[in-house]
């Protein structure tokens, strides 16, 4: 069964800040063709490298944000690769390029006279700052855009000795992909309806500043600033840890603490039956709880009783953490409706029994290894157009053959455009 | 910024969204356009969002139509009050159902079901619905009746682990990322259910769990895992203020002159560095074991010490000028005061666009990092009060009388 994006073609200029919104497209069915200069694109050389060899086809990183996609070879500076370029578009609904603004331009190959040319098509920049602001020249990676853009000044430590940190993985790239593909997309919805195509222009610095929850809405409503504290949210007055070391030594995440009548005496019982009722004098306070309907949270350090309440569901959760392991506290939490997390590695998610149990750990089958190699799964499950990883990354020009062969280029005409470092 | 010429206006949204997770994709939707119908329930006055009512507060106004995160989140949608308690109300459900494109919820798993609306029914009554149920653990598997929070998913994800300096607990994100994260997700779903809706005819039912979501952005770590053997948990790991995928260094966040003050430099490659040398005193930064890559990143602990020693001199913002000036990539790490009054580029992308909520007043609110040429997002009004749009749901869309909508609020159907 075909994905629900089966008959969109998108080419892609390959670059850090597409590759994850290609991979998004492509793995939902979409016809994804990425185009990589001829010794290959940059991030063939970023590791990790399976067995360590630092070699362009062993890139981990490249083969994770180029699945489902078929690649190609093109030198874009050349006169006859921007020649093939433009029959290339010419051939699929959506661009998909990172480039920094102005680099295509001065290899005459510009976005709005494209856009001329095929009045249908959809072309989407993701640039740092946007393809025409002030500061759309400034050189920037996913750390400096984290960092001006607004999330590492809410993330970090308690101790403000310690620097703010950068969440880790490359995730202003994934903020910036997630809104490239929801605007290509209602591009894409518009037009067929219209006929007609669009300029899509995707700002990562702007997408870093409205993925940042309550430091940006606190501002704007409050004139409040956040300050970092360890595991949890950033707020304007300091609020109790949320984050428990486990008996195991591994940690926990308590979540948001008991509020309702039914959640207090849950609590009450797991403190009784972990035999630690002795140890706990304040659960009067959570046979409290079971008297009061609810405890809103804007009540919080308004109502003294109320306060008092909540703090003591807060102390028995972190009381109960630190006797169990990690994986066991947040599984008998769970059961019981109080909703913890153990905080997990990533090695550690994709080995969980749940996780496992939905098949979330995909098989993709990599013929040169002979082997297939575990990914990560579906973000969601379309009931009739299956998300799937329909092939591993490409290798470099693996369907040079295969895309040429559709703008009618044979062999010949290939090795030809291969000699001239053109392919 | 040119007028939205409404490109999903011929798209309708039944909204059971709420907090961020759900809220926030159907906010997308609302801001290109779409019809999006939020639906609460007037027992509880919407409270299941715990955003309704919540800080922060404009002034020194209470109530449910005020909160700040709310508002910031509902944007541009409608907002009526229904009671599926009451017969009557679940019967005005399904003649809602029977005219959307969309049904969109972030309930636990299994709450439609209960509430008689699961996938079947709602098919039975438009059979192209695109219904798409965002939860912490998906519809299957062991997990799937536990429940979770923003900071729980980024636990359970992978996405706290992978955030922190080495030795140390972890870090984790200061706010919800997976809340935001997750939404996106969830309108992407929507976004690519319609379009193959649009080919086809068809609809269906899209189940999505947040903590996969979460956990797909944690790739080449999971690959190393699988493919290497490698695991994240190991001595000296996370240290995610620096860059070992791609390699760079120095790539931290350094102290600055001033109180919590802090820049990020990163050097991608010889020549950065060589740039920041040329900036930064010597005599560290003409060390010969810096000036190749191998050679920093042997030595990142020494580097990263020198370039401290430079950074904690000097003004923060002043560093970075210098080297963005130099071809260095570096930024302040911004305060929200800086990056929303004082950041030229997010003021000239319209990034924080006023409304007007009918409670609140004018309030500025979170826009969206992209423009279409042609068919652009907008963000004018504010977020629904309480059961705003009763009547003109209820008597426009469904047709009723006044005095029949006026009897259903006397029997707190709405």
């Amino acid at each position: 069964m075909a994905g629900p994006l089966a008959g969109m073609r998108v080419l892609e200029l390959a670059h850090e800040r597409t590759a994850y919104a290609g991979k998004l497209l492509a793995d939902a069915g979409a016809d994804v063709r990425l185009v990589e200069p001829p010794g290959g694109c940059a991030q063939r050389r970023h590791a990790p490298f399976a067995g360590d060899r630092p070699d362009p086809e062993q890139s981990l990183s490249f083969w994770h944000y180029n699945t489902s996609k078929r690649g190609i070879t093109l030198e874009l500076a050349a006169p006859r690769g921007r020649e093939l370029a433009r029959e290339l578009i010419a051939r699929v609904d959506v661009v998909l390029e990172g480039e920094d603004p102005g680099r295509l331009e001065s290899l005459g190959l510009v976005a709005t006279d494209e856009l001329a040319r095929r009045r249908e098509l959809v072309w989407t920049s993701i640039t740092p700052f946007g393809r025409s602001a002030p500061r759309a020249d400034e050189p920037a990676t996913d750390l400096t855009l984290l960092a001006g853009g607004g999330p590492a000044w809410s993330c970090g430590y308690d101790d403000h000795s310690l620097p703010p940190v950068r969440g880790g993985g490359n995730q202003a790239y994934h903020m910036g992909g997630h809104y490239a593909v929801m605007a290509l997309l209602v591009a894409v919805l518009e037009r067929e309806r219209s006929g007609l195509g669009q300029l899509v222009d995707v700002n990562v610095h702007a997408a870093c500043n409205v993925t940042t929850e309550f430091a940006t809405y606190e501002w704007l409503v409050a004139r409040g600033t956040v300050q970092r504290q360890t595991g949890r949210h950033a707020t304007v007055a300091r609020s109790a840890p949320t984050q428990a070391r486990c008996a195991d030594g591994r940690y926990a995440n308590t979540g948001v603490p008991p509020r309702t009548s039914e959640e207090f005496g849950r609590l009450r019982q797991w403190v009784v039956d972990l035999g630690l009722a002795e140890e706990f004098p304040e659960i009067f306070l959570l046979e409290m709880g079971m008297q009061r309907p609810r405890i809103e949270l804007w009540r919080i350090g308004q109502d003294e009783e109320a306060t008092a309440i909540f703090a003591a569901g807060r102390d028995a959760i972190m009381l109960i953490a630190s006797r169990l392991p990690a994986a066991e506290f947040f599984r008998q939490a769970q059961e019981r409706g109080i909703p913890v997390g153990v905080i997990y590695s990533p090695e550690e998610v994709i080995d969980d029994p749940h996780f496992r149990a939905r098949g979330f750990p995909t098989e993709v089958d990599h013929p040169d290894l002979g082997r297939a190699v575990t990914y990560p799964g579906a973000p969601y499950r379309f009931l009739r157009t299956p998300w799937r990883i329909s092939r591993r990354a490409p290798r470099l020009g693996e369907h040079n053959a295969e895309i040429y062969g559709e703008l009618g280029l044979g062999a010949e005409q290939l090795s030809a455009l291969r000699d001239q470092r053109v392919i | 910024m040119p007028a939205s010429s409404g490109a999903l206006s011929h798209v309708r949204v039944c909204d059971f969204t709420g907090q961020l997770a759900g809220a926030g994709a159907t906010k997308v939707l609302a801001a290109f356009g779409a019809q999006v119908i939020r639906i609460e329930d007037p027992v509880r006055q919407g409270r299941w969002d715990i955003l309704r009512g919540a800080p922060p507060f404009l002034d020194e106004r209470r109530g449910v139509d005020l909160g700040g995160g709310f508002n910031n989140h509902n944007t541009e949608k409608l907002g009526i009050t229904l009671n599926l308690r009451t017969e009557r109300g679940r019967e005005l459900l399904e003649r809602l159902v029977c005219i959307s494109d969309v049904v969109a919820e972030n309930f636990a798993s299994g709450v439609m079901e209960r509430l008689g609306f699961g996938y079947e029914r709602l098919r039975e009554l438009r059979p192209d619905v695109v219904y798409v149920s965002n939860s912490g653990f998906g519809a299957s598997g062991p997990y799937r009746s536990f429940k979770t929070w923003g900071p729980v998913v980024q636990a359970i994800s992978g996405l706290t682990f992978t955030s922190g300096l080495p030795e140390r607990e972890p870090a984790g994100w200061g706010y919800s990322y997976m809340d935001h994260t997750g939404a996106y997700v969830m309108a992407i779903a929507i976004l690519m259910a319609l379009y193959h809706r649009a080919r086809t005819g068809e609809g269906q039912w899209v189940d999505m769990a947040c903590t996969e979501a979460g956990a797909t952005l944690t790739g080449p770590a999971i690959l190393d895992w699988s493919v290497n053997g490698r695991p994240m948990r190991r001595p000296g790991m996370p240290h995610s203020n620096r860059s070992d995928w791609p390699p760079m260094a120095p790539h931290g966040i350094y102290p600055a002159l001033g109180d919590d003050s802090w820049i990020a430099i990163a050097c991608r490659d010889d020549a950065d560095w060589q740039a920041l040398a040329s900036v930064v005193d010597p005599p560290f930064a003409r060390e010969a074991r810096f000036a190749a890559l191998a050679g920093r990143l042997a030595a990142q602990d020494d580097l990263d010490a020198g370039v401290a020693r430079w950074t904690k001199e000097r003004e923060a913002a002043a560093t970075a000028r210098a080297l963005v000036a130099a071809g260095v990539p570096a930024a302040v790490v911004a305060r929200p005061e800086e990056r929303i009054e004082r950041d030229p580029n997010t003021a000239a992308w319209g990034l924080w666009p006023e409304v007007r909520q009918t409670a609140m007043g004018r309030v500025r609110v979170d826009g969206l990092p992209v423009h279409l040429s042609r068919t652009d997002w907008s963000i004018a009004r504010g977020a629904p009060s309480l059961g705003e749009h009763n009547d003109r749901v209820y008597g426009e869309l469904l047709g009723l009388a006044q005095s029949e909508i006026d009897a259903l609020r006397g029997k707190g159907v709405i």
